[in-house]
């Protein structure tokens, strides 16, 4: 006898029609799946033999061997030793470090206003609260190109030259006790030198400070690990007895401590800029480019922001504050404790995409001429070498891998974050 | 009685005496939303000291603006012999508007044309924005207009756009006949068009095959390259051999699917569009415009510039980019392993790299995939470019949209034994896109912002303009905060109005009584 169960399989086997592998849901998906890979592998055939063939025609193959090739051109901002006999491989790195510093700069500065404006524009005083949306609507509505070219003009043309400082009727002066200068070529502004470096050795020519730099970095993290520690173990005493001991000027010595004993140990000393000639010496230069680029992507990303902040704050009902106010808790602890951990929640997974609209706008660097990756491998290496393929897909590749690990590393963050539900 | 005594008696209510000065009207408005506390009174000071300092600044700069001048020097001169310290030379604006809106090169007299196409977008969107209140039958004129638009703007012979619509309207009535058909009449057609799908299909995988093997072989005659040499011979064979059963296999199911009738209705109204398109269009038109000619001066698409240039990227990136969007989002939601990897590769790889990298692909790249001789222009590649990059936007917000949707609206699909393009359709689809309207209009914005990136790879925007054709001229050279402070509110009135449009339309539809 027949059960009900044997019946459609011995029925599928006895009269099994072709159309079946359309129409049955059984087969259907594996169907469609086989002409999608036939249709991929014909565009694939459709496309890579165009390029065989138009390669084949201008004469050209995929080579990468221009890399090595020496780049011929200067970049004005150089963080690690560069010089025009370098190689474009070189070229490249310089200015991938270019965009992670324009990308990293203008990462804090945008949260900091975005935070500021979020949380002003919620603002219980109206006027201030009314320029916070004027500010937020202003600047999302227009495009970013747009703001880094108004301020890249402005500070060209509406900042003194180096030349207005001279004489003794100098119509413009140093800013901040003669030590920063605002000029038309950029910002001139103290530079840390270290009197006893370290100095660069022969196997790791990167710059000439790096190693102290990295002796300075060492010292904050092990301020860090320390400071961890010594919240760890308040908040031990505080579950054990009670009390919470104070531990805000031991955290301060911890912070502050080494890092300013490291730093008298190799000798800070502070190069101010002087006017010599025409120009200003010494110091650091932040060129205008920079500076545009970098004030254009934070006031524009610190208008997202804003809304993102002030969406996360609002999404927090209003019964958790009132909650927290009938358990005695005083309005910054409300503050603190509850209404930001669960705001954070809100408003981090946003602010990540916005960091990685950060890196990705950066790329604009090319219409002020700041040298970041866009400029010297997808601009100027490009048009030496007319090597377009292997240029872009360079370029796509780095900013792939930077989003990618971005995200990745965002991620691990908001799951950490994340609400522990069961 | 004491009631004698009463000297006097209230008989009528007194009238509530006003609220004391510092309790009522503008004092107390300001007391408490300026000067709650004292942060808030110091940051109403400083807000105002701001707000002042702004306006005194730029008030003189636009009252003492020169409306009328030739050059840069021109204006300067008229500020000093008028004896003014600041001022605006707006007249680059009166001087340059042609070229703000329209670029340098489109010409003179066919002005009207874009401005035309532009009144009548604004009309065309009217019925699709406004669709509660506006009959359904105005869509009409929404379908139509992009045929008027591109006739308008690119110019030419009226009939190619008309002959198209035709072809599309004649493709529906296909579709619509064979579905009417008798089983036994779709049967011979299915034989039919089953037959042609057949030899048609095997054609296009004989030809794949060769080419994988000319791959194959010119990767091996560099050599040392035996990966991806292998790669493309096993590919090669993989089609030859199933060049000839994949098409007999298609043709058969079109056969074998007569009854149903969905795969036969669908390939007879592709093959009917495919003919129309590429065998009648140039014939038919050329032939009507012969008998009846309705010209207008053709403009080639590398003249397009200006503010308009940034429209046409905008609006025809967004109209297309939504349907693949969707398509993106459904392909990343599928349960089938190839199609999802192929769409969150696509999707992801987009997201990924900034758009001036995928506008190089455009300027330098995408001529290398395309067949040798095949002439795209650059305005086409861009649009190709700018829509893969916000349809990847799009899809990432769609796929929001189905992911909120909860899991009984698909099961109580599958229960009414909806299969899945009538569940997507009917079910999914509606609710899912009324969840994503706020993350659509805000990738459409920030798309219509980023097509100023196009000033990047020279084409003449309107910030092209300004930075090429304008700074660089000698009477308007490096002028600055006025030709920037237009292009920025051109920009905001169309940005803010759409956002202000999106919160709107998410109350009409707020249907969630809450």
């Amino acid at each position: 006898m027949t059960t009900l169960a044997d019946q459609p399989i011995s029925a599928s086997g006895s009269s099994f029609k072709l159309s079946m592998l359309l129409n049955d849901t059984r087969y259907r998906s594996l169907t469609f799946q086989f002409i999608a890979l036939v249709a991929i592998i014909a565009f694939m055939a459709f496309v890579g033999g165009n390029l065989v063939r138009n390669l084949a025609e201008a004469g050209l193959n995929i080579s990468y061997a221009f890399l090595g090739e020496p780049a011929g051109y200067d970049i004005n901002q150089r963080p690690i030793e560069y010089d025009s006999t370098s190689s474009h491989g070189r070229a490249a790195v310089v200015g991938l470090l270019n965009t992670l510093i324009v990308a990293f700069l203008a990462c804090i500065t945008a949260t900091v206003f975005g935070v500021i404006a979020g949380v002003l524009r919620l603002s219980n005083n109206w006027i201030v609260s009314k320029i916070m949306s004027i500010y937020v609507e202003i600047f999302r509505n227009v495009p970013v190109l747009i703001w880094i070219l108004i301020i890249f003009s402005v500070m060209i043309n509406a900042l003194p030259g180096p030349r207005d400082f001279r004489g003794e009727d100098a119509t413009a002066s140093m800013s901040f006790f003669d030590t920063f200068a605002f000029t038309n070529r950029g910002v001139f502004a103290p530079a840390p030198e270290f009197t006893n470096s370290f100095g660069s050795t022969a196997e790791l020519p990167v710059t000439t400070t790096g190693m102290d730099w990295l002796l300075v970095i060492a010292a904050l993290l092990l301020s860090w690990f320390v400071a961890r520690a010594v919240a760890n173990w308040a908040t031990r005493t505080q579950e054990a007895t009670g009390n919470r001991p104070t531990t805000w000027y031991i955290t301060l010595a911890i912070w502050v401590v080494p890092v300013v004993a490291v730093l008298l140990f190799l000798g800070l000393t502070w190069n101010v800029p002087e006017l010599k000639g025409f120009n200003f010496r010494g110091g650091m230069q932040l060129r205008g480019s920079l500076i545009a680029l970098w004030f254009a992507l934070s006031i524009y990303t610190g208008a997202f922001i804003a809304e993102n902040v002030r969406a996360g704050i609002l999404a927090i009902s209003k019964g958790q504050t009132e909650a927290a106010g009938a358990l005695g808790l005083r309005p910054n602890r409300i503050m603190s404790l509850v209404v930001l951990p669960q705001a954070l929640r809100v408003i981090i997974p946003p602010l990540i995409s916005q960091y990685l609209n950060i890196t990705k706008n950066s790329s604009l660097a090319i219409a002020v001429g700041y040298m970041d990756v866009t400029g010297t491998l997808g601009g100027i290496t490009l048009l030496q070498t007319g090597r377009a393929i292997e240029t872009i897909l360079l370029l796509m590749l780095f900013y792939l891998t930077v989003s990618l690990l971005i995200s990745f590393f965002m991620n691990i963050f908001n799951n950490r974050m994340k609400l522990k539900e069961r | 009685m004491t009631d004698t005594n009463v000297s006097f008696v209230r008989h009528e209510q007194i009238p509530p005496s006003p609220p004391p000065p510092s309790q009522s009207g503008a004092i107390k408005w300001a007391r408490e939303n300026l000067f709650s506390n004292w942060i808030n009174s110091v940051l109403t000071v400083l807000a105002l000291y701001f707000i002042i300092r702004l306006v005194m600044g730029a008030t003189p700069w636009f009252i003492n603006g020169v409306w009328d001048a030739d050059s840069i020097r021109e204006c300067r001169d008229i500020l000093t012999a008028a004896g003014k310290e600041t001022g605006a030379c707006f007249a680059v604006l009166v001087d340059r508007w042609d070229h703000l809106l329209f670029g340098f090169k489109y010409p003179q007299d066919a002005y009207w044309r874009p401005t035309l196409a532009f009144i009548l977008l604004i009309a065309a969107a009217m019925p699709a924005l406004f669709y509660m209140y506006v009959p359904r039958k105005f869509l009409l004129g929404t379908a139509a207009y992009p045929f008027l638009a591109y006739w308008l703007i690119w110019g030419g012979s009226l009939w190619v756009p008309i002959v198209v619509a035709a072809a599309i309207i004649a493709t529906g009535l296909v579709f619509r006949l064979v579905e009417s058909l008798n089983v036994s009449t779709r049967t011979l057609l299915a034989g039919a068009v089953g037959i042609l799908a057949a030899i048609g299909l095997a054609y296009l995988l004989f030809l794949g095959a060769q080419e994988l093997r000319f791959i194959a072989g010119s990767i091996g005659s560099e050599g040392l390259r035996i990966i991806p040499f292998l790669l493309f011979w096993a590919a090669s064979i993989f089609t030859y051999v199933f060049f000839i059963p994949m098409g007999i296999f298609v043709g058969y199911a079109i056969y074998d699917d007569a009854e149903r009738g969905g795969l036969v209705t669908v390939v007879t109204a592709l093959l009917a569009i495919y003919v129309m398109l590429v065998y009648l269009l140039g014939p038919v038109s050329s032939g009507l415009n012969a008998v009846i000619p309705l010209e207008l001066q053709a403009v080639p698409s590398r003249d397009m510039g200006g503010y308009m240039l940034s429209l046409i990227l905008g609006t025809v990136c967004v109209s297309l980019s939504i349907p693949l969007g969707i398509l993106l989002a459904l392909g990343r939601q599928s349960n089938m392993p190839l199609i999802k990897g192929v769409c969150v590769v696509f999707i992801e790889f987009i997201r990924g790299v900034p758009l001036i990298t995928l506008l190089f692909v455009a300027n330098v790249m995408l001529a290398y995939f395309m067949p040798p001789q095949s002439n795209f222009d650059l305005i086409l590649r861009v649009i190709i470019m700018i829509t893969m990059f916000s349809s990847a936007y799009i899809a990432e917000v769609i796929r929001g949209g189905l992911a909120a949707l909860p899991k009984g609206q698909y099961e109580a699909a599958d229960s009414l034994g909806l299969n899945y393009t009538q569940a997507t359709r009917l079910i999914i689809l509606p609710q899912a896109l009324k969840i994503s309207i706020p993350g659509i209009v805000n990738v459409a914005v920030g798309l219509f912002k980023d097509t100023t990136l196009v000033s990047v790879i020279s084409m003449f925007d309107i910030v092209g303009m300004i930075r090429g054709p304008i700074q660089q001229s000698t009477d308007w050279i490096s002028i600055y905060w006025e030709v920037y402070l237009f292009a920025a509110l051109v920009f905001f009135i169309v940005c803010y109005g759409i956002s202000q449009y999106s919160q709107w339309l998410e109350r009409q539809l707020a249907t969630d009584h809450r």
